[in-house]
């Protein structure tokens, strides 16, 4: 019996290999639900609280948001490390504008899309069409964003203005879902930037899925000049791919600023690299053509879960939890590497 | 003679130092014209009563000695495996951590001074080689294999010492940081010096360069002609551990201290720049250290020049970024064949005429 389905598996296989990014996005998916999984198990607690799941997505909205961006853009086979500094610039100006202009939830967000989509557009010019390399022209991105965050504010800002406190500190408590306490019943909130965060994700999932700019991405990093053939524009895709990962940034920068509603010059220091980290475990590869913003989210979710085990199983210092998140890292990395290996040399190129 | 010089200088500004050497040109004429004291070099006494020099030129010369040691370790890496290593800040920390802690366990003397370098720089050249072989083995791409210890490696930097910042105090440490008595030069830039020469002629009167160059032009073409990719990427993350080594020590000995958090820090993407100031490709292949070299000084003037105008230190970045940008744009292919049609659409119209 055994010996059959697992014929008919392998027969299936063969018929229709799954595409590299489903397996890798697999394997992700599988690893989140199995970590989480395993601390409801052990250290139970605060994993069995609804609120703690909801958490993840409302501390790491930006995360989720910013990573998208960085996804698309290593589809189609660049990367961009100036995300984490358009925030801190992003945050950093609007709370002045609130503050000392006079400015209001409205222009927060115009503020926010406007810095982000300047950056995309300019780093996407550089890139796309005077053809520099992408990871010098976002480290001077980086740096360019991290030195104007001073030079707008030197010392840290706390935004004060009413409506938007309010906004901030808005918390959508859901029906059904929460947790006995005491006896008394404590209902799970979720913020709004992590409503934001999923209906981007959502928008992207489907982009990426049923347009044609979602397979032209695809295209352009899996072979440009085969891309070229078929006739996309791969000098524009790539521009859009970062003119979109700008537009993200600025979206990614707002909610941050409803996360914490403080504008500070190290605000997401080190946030480029762990959307790119989080990108990896969700399996899009640097080389590009391969992967999903679905995949990201769980890389997300991952990289933040092992962080809380870490915590939980004692090991308070904050320097393992970076150790672990490099061990996660490199493990992913290795995995991937060997699989993809492996299927190369079993199914050719077949698998794209 | 007048002649065989112009053609020389036709011919450097054909090649990929143009950009570069017109960079720090523009720096320095900048600079003269803004203060035409900069470049003054005057002989100060040092509070333990040495002769040395001192003014901007030597500040610059000895401030991107870290930088530059890095920087050459970079363009070897990036020659041959087409990508960065971003994890050299990291792997500076741990070597110099370990060079603290051996320093810390017992007087300081020569003997002492020598075993931290040793021992640091094989527990560098051993990391070093963890991203090697992720790279060279599992054909992971350089950036994303330095990731992993671009995340860890502070850490384990922290964890080796168990403390914040340790700090080691002795006169023969301020010779190797600062000054030896009655040399006036600051021993960082001797060693930079010395370096330089060394790994120079072990790239030309060795076969490393050929096979590095070969290995990153085309692997397959490499491996067919019996040079094997593996070792000779690995023998690269060797040379980028001493490397590390080096200039995670110097540092050390110049500050004093080590920070885990701040030794070094973003000195990956400084190096990075270097070499792609310098002409070189970032796609790996052809490289050539001078370019790489004078990147790394373009870049500790420019920051100087901005420190030296008041600039604010963490302000610097903004401006830092400007420049390289206008850099890179000028030496950007696209660029360069639009000044080149240009030229002919004016030569044309000359000749119309």
């Amino acid at each position: 019996m055994a010996n059959s389905e697992n014929k008919s598996l392998t027969k299936k296989a063969k018929k229709q290999p799954l595409s590299n990014t489903t397996l890798l996005l697999t394997i992700t998916i599988c690893t989140f639900f199995g970590m989480y999984l395993l601390g409801m198990a052990i250290w139970g607690g605060g994993f069995l609280n609804p609120q703690q799941f909801i958490n993840l997505f409302n501390n790491n909205a930006y995360l989720i948001v910013i990573a998208c961006g960085l996804t698309i853009v290593m589809i189609t086979g660049g990367i961009d490390i100036s995300v984490g500094g358009t925030i801190a610039l992003i945050t950093m100006t609007t709370v002045v504008v609130m503050d000392d202009f006079g400015g209001g939830i409205f222009t927060s967000i115009l503020i926010s899309l406007g810095i982000g989509l300047a950056m995309g557009l300019i780093q996407g010019y550089f890139i796309a069409y005077l053809k520099i390399q992408p990871f010098i022209v976002t480290l001077a991105g980086m740096f360019f964003t991290r030195g104007m965050t001073t030079i707008v504010s030197k010392v840290p800002r706390t935004a004060v203005h009413e409506a938007f406190v309010a906004l901030k500190d808005h918390y959508i408590y859901i029906p059904f879902i929460g947790i006995h306490r005491h006896g008394n019943w404590i209902p799970s909130y979720i913020e709004i930037g992590a409503i934001i965060s999923i209906l981007v994700l959502v928008a992207l999932w489907a982009t990426l899925k049923w347009t044609r700019l979602g397979r032209n991405f695809y295209a352009v990093g899996g072979n440009q000049e085969s891309a070229l053939m078929l006739g996309i524009n791969v000098q524009r895709t790539q521009f859009i791919s970062y003119v979109l990962c700008g537009i993200l940034a600025g979206i990614g920068g707002f909610v941050y600023l409803t996360h914490t509603g403080a504008g500070n010059a190290s605000n997401a220091t080190g946030a480029e690299m762990q959307a790119i980290a989080s990108s990896i475990i969700g399996g899009t590869l640097l080389s590009g053509g391969v992967g999903s913003v679905i995949g990201t989210l769980f890389g997300v979710l991952s990289l933040k879960t092992i962080n809380i085990i870490v915590v939980a199983s004692g090991l308070r210092e904050p320097y393992w939890q970076s150790i672990t998140t490099g061990l996660m890292l490199a493990f992913f990395i290795v995995l991937q590497s060997v699989i993809l290996d492996q299927r190369k040399k079993k199914l050719g190129n077949i698998a794209g | 003679m007048a002649n065989k010089f112009t053609n020389w200088v036709k011919k450097l500004f054909q090649s990929q130092l143009a950009i570069p050497i017109i960079a720090l040109l523009i720096l320095v004429i900048f600079n003269l014209i803004r203060d035409p004291s900069f470049f003054s070099i005057v002989i100060m006494k040092n509070n333990l009563g040495n002769s040395v020099l001192s003014g901007n030129l030597i500040s610059i010369l000895n401030g991107a000695s870290e930088l530059v040691i890095l920087s050459i370790g970079m363009t070897l890496v990036t020659s041959a495996t087409k990508g960065q290593d971003i994890s050299i800040g990291a792997a500076a920390a741990i070597a110099g951590s370990v060079f603290v802690k051996i320093l810390r366990a017992g007087s300081i003397n020569a003997g002492t001074i020598l075993l931290g370098l040793i021992l640091g720089c094989i527990v560098a050249i051993l990391f070093c080689l963890f991203n090697g072989i992720l790279i060279a083995k599992f054909n992971i791409q350089p950036m994303i294999a330095s990731l992993i210890l671009y995340t860890a490696g502070r850490p384990i930097a922290y964890w080796i010492n168990g403390g914040a910042t340790p700090n080691v105090d002795s006169p023969l440490l301020t010779y190797i940081g600062g000054f030896i008595p009655h040399i006036a030069i600051p021993t960082p830039i001797i060693i930079v010096v010395i370096f330089i020469v060394l790994i120079n002629l072990l790239l030309k009167k060795t076969t490393l360069s050929l096979y590095i160059q070969s290995v990153g032009i085309n692997e397959r073409a490499a491996k067919l002609n019996g040079i094997n990719p593996v070792i000779w990427k690995l023998v690269v993350f060797v040379i980028l551990g001493v490397c590390v080594t080096m200039a995670g020590s110097i540092n050390v000995c110049r500050i004093g201290l080590i920070n885990h958090e701040t030794i070094l820090l973003d000195i990956e993407m400084d190096a990075i720049l270097a070499v792609a100031i310098g002409g070189n490709s970032l796609a790996g292949g052809k490289f050539k250290l001078s370019g790489s070299i004078l990147g790394a000084y373009i870049i500790q003037a420019l920051t100087i020049t901005l420190y030296a105008m008041k600039v604010s230190s963490t302000a610097v970045k903004a401006y830092k970024a400007i420049v390289i940008i206008i850099i890179v744009v000028a030496g950007s292919p696209v660029v360069k064949a639009w000044l080149s049609q240009f030229k002919d659409k004016i030569v044309a119209k000359k000749e119309a005429r």
